[in-house]
């Protein structure tokens, strides 16, 4: 074997386009390596140039292709692509079948596309936990768009909305019925709806599903700002700085489509510019993933601080039903944190 | 807290359009506890490479049955050579008459795995080759 170069020799071949060195700086990222955070740190001022798009919906909606065929569009247009893709772990043998790639080899050979799978490592938001830091990779190697795939996700995995400066959120028709798409979940999040294999029977259905739960949504969210809800909700005003989610029909094995994905893409990054939303955004993005961070790192240091038999005999005593939950964990951070009730 | 995974490709290069081998092959390192990077049917050597180089595997699997090992493989290691991958372990995998093995092991294969090879002796293999000190 070669031996291993640090993350931190790794920096200057990763800014400076080395493929060989982005591929294994993502590596050390992706194991969490402590000498990768360093890394991260120093490429952290170089990042915040790329486009960051997920894209979202159930197992065989049809995610990878659609990105196929989007990175290809956005690669003739001379834009570079990096593509991260997820796909879940085993929760029995911690191993994973990646997949995703077997529908990007119209990418192959194109030295403007780098393509990660990534497996969710027992995440369960639709992401692992290190695809923020493996985006961020991409992101500062200089990749003007960087589309990240999720885990085949149904209803609760959200996190991409919080990653993504635009979701587009994939359908297809005879998913389900239209009592899926009132549910809450990820329809919600949805920048984009894109309706895939529009040329299957029931397109049409899907399409006037998301339309009514679209309308449906605006008009509770209009009744929502108007108080407690003495005045009528006004019918379909959207402000000019309001973003209407398009639902667009593709057909993504057939190319078919992809232009108005991308004009969606485009309108929407010229929606978050002009009215100043990105910034918002961005913000969001940063403050949930410190929480996320910090929410690790006190778990860590609070699992340290207790002897492994206190926890097993909290356990114990919670099964015993000597103990509630809540006042065990009460007890157990009291105790770590060496002090008693919060002062008022 | 480093969570390492083995990283494998299975790729199947070349024309013959049978993956049951391959996939079963995916599956059987996946409940190993293996990362498992599946690139589909038709791959040629230097999209394998490619994918190799992205997805910084340690591990290549090969599956060829079409007769088509001792044109398709050699093109192969060629490719990962020069993509700097010559630490990669390189397994293959299908239809290998017992006359070719000793070349290919000579080219650089790592090992050849034919039809009824038991998958725990791939999983075995694959870990005691990655943990030598110099593979």
């Amino acid at each position: 074997m070669t031996p291993a170069r640090a993350p931190a020799d790794l920096i200057a071949p990763v800014l400076g386009g080395d493929r060989r060195a982005l591929a294994r700086l993502i590596t050390r990222v992706e194991n969490r390596a402590p000498d990768a955070l360093e890394a991260l740190a120093r490429l952290h001022p170089h990042t915040g140039q790329a486009a960051l798009i997920g894209v979202t919906g159930a197992p065989g909606t049809g995610k990878s292709t659609l990105v196929n065929a989007l990175a290809l569009a956005m690669r003739q247009r001379g834009q570079t692509v990096g593509i991260v893709a997820v796909d879940p772990t085993s929760p029995f043998s911690g191993g994973a079948v990646l997949g995703d790639r077997v529908r990007m080899t119209d990418l192959a050979g194109d030295g403007g596309v780098f393509i990660r799978s990534m497996a969710s490592r027992g995440s369960l938001g639709g992401l692992a936990a290190a695809t923020g830091d493996v985006v961020r990779v991409l992101d500062a190697a200089g990749f003007a768009v960087v589309l990240i795939e999720t885990v085949g996700a149904g209803q609760s995995e959200v996190d991409i909305a919080r990653m993504a400066h635009t979701t587009v959120v994939v359908d297809a028709p005879g998913l389900g019925d239209d009592v899926q798409a009132i549910k809450a979940g990820i329809l919600e999040i949805a920048d984009i709806l894109v309706v895939n294999k529009a040329d299957r029977p029931g397109a049409q259905n899907t399409v006037r599903a998301l339309r009514a739960m679209l309308e449906l949504g605006h008009r509770l969210r209009n009744a929502g700002h108007h108080g407690a809800g003495l005045l009528p909700a006004p019918l379909e005003t959207p402000a000019a700085d309001t973003w209407t989610v398009p639902v667009i029909e593709t057909v993504a094995t057939e190319h078919t489509g992809i232009a108005d994905v991308l004009a969606a893409l485009d309108q929407h990054r010229a929606h978050l510019h002009s009215t100043g939303e990105i910034a918002e955004r961005e913000r969001q993005r940063v403050e949930a993933e410190l929480l996320a961070r910090l929410r690790e790192a006190l778990l860590a240091r609070l699992l340290a601080a207790h002897d492994p038999a206190t926890l097993a005999e909290t356990v114990r005593r919670v099964v015993a039903r000597e103990l509630d939950p809540a006042s065990a964990v009460r007890a157990l951070v009291a105790a770590a944190c060496g002090d008693g009730p919060p002062s008022a | 807290m480093t969570d390492e995974k083995i990283r494998v490709l299975i790729a199947k290069p070349g024309l013959d359009g049978h993956d049951r081998g391959a996939k079963v092959i995916a599956r059987a390192l996946r409940d190993a506890g293996m990362e498992v990077i599946y690139t589909g049917l038709r791959q040629t050597p230097e999209m394998i490479a490619e994918a190799a180089l992205q997805e910084d595997v340690r591990v290549v699997g090969l599956s060829i049955l079409s007769g088509a090992h001792m044109a398709l493989i050699p093109r192969i290691l060629e490719e990962l050579r020069a993509a700097g991958l010559d630490d990669v372990l390189v397994l293959v995998g299908g239809i290998i008459p017992d006359d070719d093995i000793p070349t290919l092991l000579a080219q650089g294969v790592s090992a050849v795995f034919g039809p009824g090879t038991n998958t725990d002796d791939i999983v075995r293999f694959i870990r005691t080759a990655l943990a030598a000190p110099s593979a």
